[in-house]
């Protein structure tokens, strides 16, 4: 019988965040799933936070786990906002049109 | 026990109920108060800066140990808030010009600015999260905040995606050094770090991806793709603030960070600031020779800037931090200037921010011309001013700790940047004048370029009021 422990959380969270890295780089189509890339990181720490806190008793962990929760539906508004603003402008949210600036 | 000793965290306090209480002025009376509620919010900062001087500068911990206030705090709270304080200042007309003054405004620069002071007390790395977050929030729509403009709107979405993204490799981090050391309070981590022999891996990966987290928010590289974008695309009042404040805010987050809870990490850390310094100071140098645009230079300037500022962390001796404390207010007071004079640039009401629209100002604006070569002369480190002292002290410190690598790359990337500084007064002195700026300055403006360039000018009778009180600040880390 395989006993799940830390390491594996640990690990599923690190390939998680790798994957949310991932998608905010490579992806090339569309700015949601940029902003969904950044969610799938703040959760995959979210796992982490909370196999550190029942792996070491402690309630601070999930203490905090809270409150990036709360933090990121904050930020998640916020993009959505500035994301509309940008729309509204380009008439576009594709990501190779945020492209006015370079150098 | 339960300790409610709530009196370090007065200005923060007020500060909060103060824009709250602004807020919902601002819903009941519409954009109409603007003005009203920016001279509010300057009136509340500075009531804020009254409340910190009247405090005890005694190390205080409170909130159950996530709240410290000391000598160090209260010096950057200071600057911070004397930073918003000018940017509130200086953008005012700016706003009625763009048709952008919304009453939001000051009340983001004053939630960002609770956000900066929070960070620069933070003992606890929840707190420190908080206050990141609440900064990097109000920065994200004040770089957003011109509606109408394609640039600010993507400004806003560079900032806030990238700012995001390092925000979650900061928690990344946090995670593993929560894991790793048991604990998020900074004394509970130092102590278990300077415990052990061996630095555990889990420790110095965590420690990684929160230097890289909040590399982001100085703005060094390999960390700063987002700085010149941003620093164009927004509005001139924001990125005048964000040139002046939140650099300010996330040195000395940094500095609390490294030099309490990782002290015993050094030989780790040091490693990565020495690089991040190294690569600032040059790509600051280099990027900006091929820059036509001045906000985009300027963006450049500060990539340069903090890679001296981080210099003195390397050196991670009180000298050393004392150096970057005042090379930070030094450089806030010089960006001030700068921005006060090109968030008034304007030709017949078009905004211009080109370094071909400064052609020939000297003889149209003379005024403007002397205190931009004033503050060129000053950035670019040429001895009375009091830019200069800023990297003497950077460099003398890097230089008693053995870093002469990093001292003399420092030297010889200022004078490439001197290059382009010194382009500026050429533009400004010797070339065709265009047509003359619109002159009427406000009052606002005024008073704030007068107090930089008189700053700047003066330092070098009474250096050792201020470098004095910027090294009791420093030393206050040390204990």
């Amino acid at each position: 019988m395989l006993q799940i422990g830390l390491a594996h959380y640990l690990t599923l969270a690190g390939l998680l965040f790798t994957l949310g890295i991932f998608g905010v780089f490579l992806n090339r189509k569309n700015v949601i799933v940029i902003l969904m890339s950044i969610e799938l990181m703040l959760l995959a720490v979210n796992i982490n936070f909370v196999a550190f806190s029942a792996f070491l008793h402690d309630l601070t962990g999930q203490v905090f786990t809270m409150f990036i929760l709360t933090v990121a539906a904050a930020e998640a508004a916020i993009g959505l906002a500035i994301l509309v603003t940008f729309f509204r402008n380009k008439g576009s949210i594709a990501v190779e049109d945020i492209s006015a600036m370079k150098g | 026990m339960i300790d409610f000793n709530l009196i370090p965290v007065l200005p923060e306090m007020f500060l909060a109920m103060a824009a709250m209480g602004l807020l919902v002025v601002g819903v009941a009376h519409g954009n109409s108060s603007t003005n009203v509620i920016s001279w509010a919010c300057v009136s509340a900062l500075v009531i804020a800066a009254c409340l910190l001087f009247g405090m005890s500068w005694e190390r205080q911990v409170v909130l159950n140990g996530m709240f410290v206030f000391d000598n160090f705090a209260g010096y950057m709270k200071l600057l911070v808030i004397l930073g918003l304080i000018t940017a509130l200042a200086i953008s005012g007309r700016y706003l009625e010009i763009l048709r952008m003054n919304r009453f939001e405004y000051p009340v983001l620069i004053v939630l960002a600015g609770i956000g900066m002071m929070l960070m620069i007390s933070s003992n606890n790395l929840l707190s420190l999260y908080m206050g990141l977050e609440l900064q990097s929030l109000s920065l994200y729509v004040l770089a957003a905040f011109n509606r109408n403009s394609l640039r600010a709107a993507e400004a806003g979405i560079k900032y806030f995606i990238l700012g995001a993204l390092s925000s979650g490799m900061l928690l990344f981090g946090t995670s593993l050094i929560y894991g790793y050391t048991g604990s998020i309070d900074y004394g509970v981590i130092g102590a278990t770090l300077s415990g052990l022999t061996a630095l555990p891996f889990g420790v110095i990966f965590g420690l990684v991806f929160i230097l890289a987290g909040l590399a982001f928010k100085v703005s060094a590289v390999p960390f700063h793709m987002w700085t010149p974008d941003v620093y164009q695309g927004a509005p001139t009042s924001v990125t005048a603030l964000f040139a002046i404040v939140p650099k300010v805010a996330a040195i000395a987050l940094l500095m609390r960070l490294l030099f309490e809870p990782f002290a015993a990490a050094q030989g780790q850390w040091v490693q990565i600031v020495y690089f991040l310094s190294l690569a600032s100071m040059v790509v600051g140098a280099f990027g900006a020779i091929a820059q036509t645009n001045l906000k985009r230079l300027f963006a450049y300037s500060s990539i340069g800037n903090m890679g001296y500022a981080l210099i003195g962390i390397v050196a991670g001796t009180p000298e050393g931090a004392g150096a970057v404390i005042l090379y930070m207010l030094i450089y806030m007071v010089m960006t001030a200037g700068v921005f006060a004079i090109i968030i008034g640039m304007r030709h017949d009401g078009i905004r211009a921010n080109h370094i071909s629209d400064l052609s020939g100002i000297s003889a149209t604006n003379p005024v403007l011309a002397y205190a931009m070569a004033i503050f060129m002369f000053s950035m670019s480190g040429i001895p009375p001013l009091a830019g200069f002292f800023g990297k003497l002290f950077i460099f003398q410190a890097a230089v008693a700790e053995q870093y002469y690598i990093l001292a003399t790359l420092g030297i010889l990337t200022s004078v490439v940047a001197a290059f382009y500084y010194l382009k500026i007064v050429k533009v400004m002195f010797f070339d065709e004048s265009v047509e003359p700026f619109e002159k009427d300055i406000p009052f606002a403006r005024r008073v704030v370029l007068f107090v930089a360039v008189v700053f700047l000018l003066a330092f070098i009778f009474r250096p050792e009021a201020i470098v004095g009180s910027a090294q009791s600040a420093a030393a206050s880390l040390f204990i």
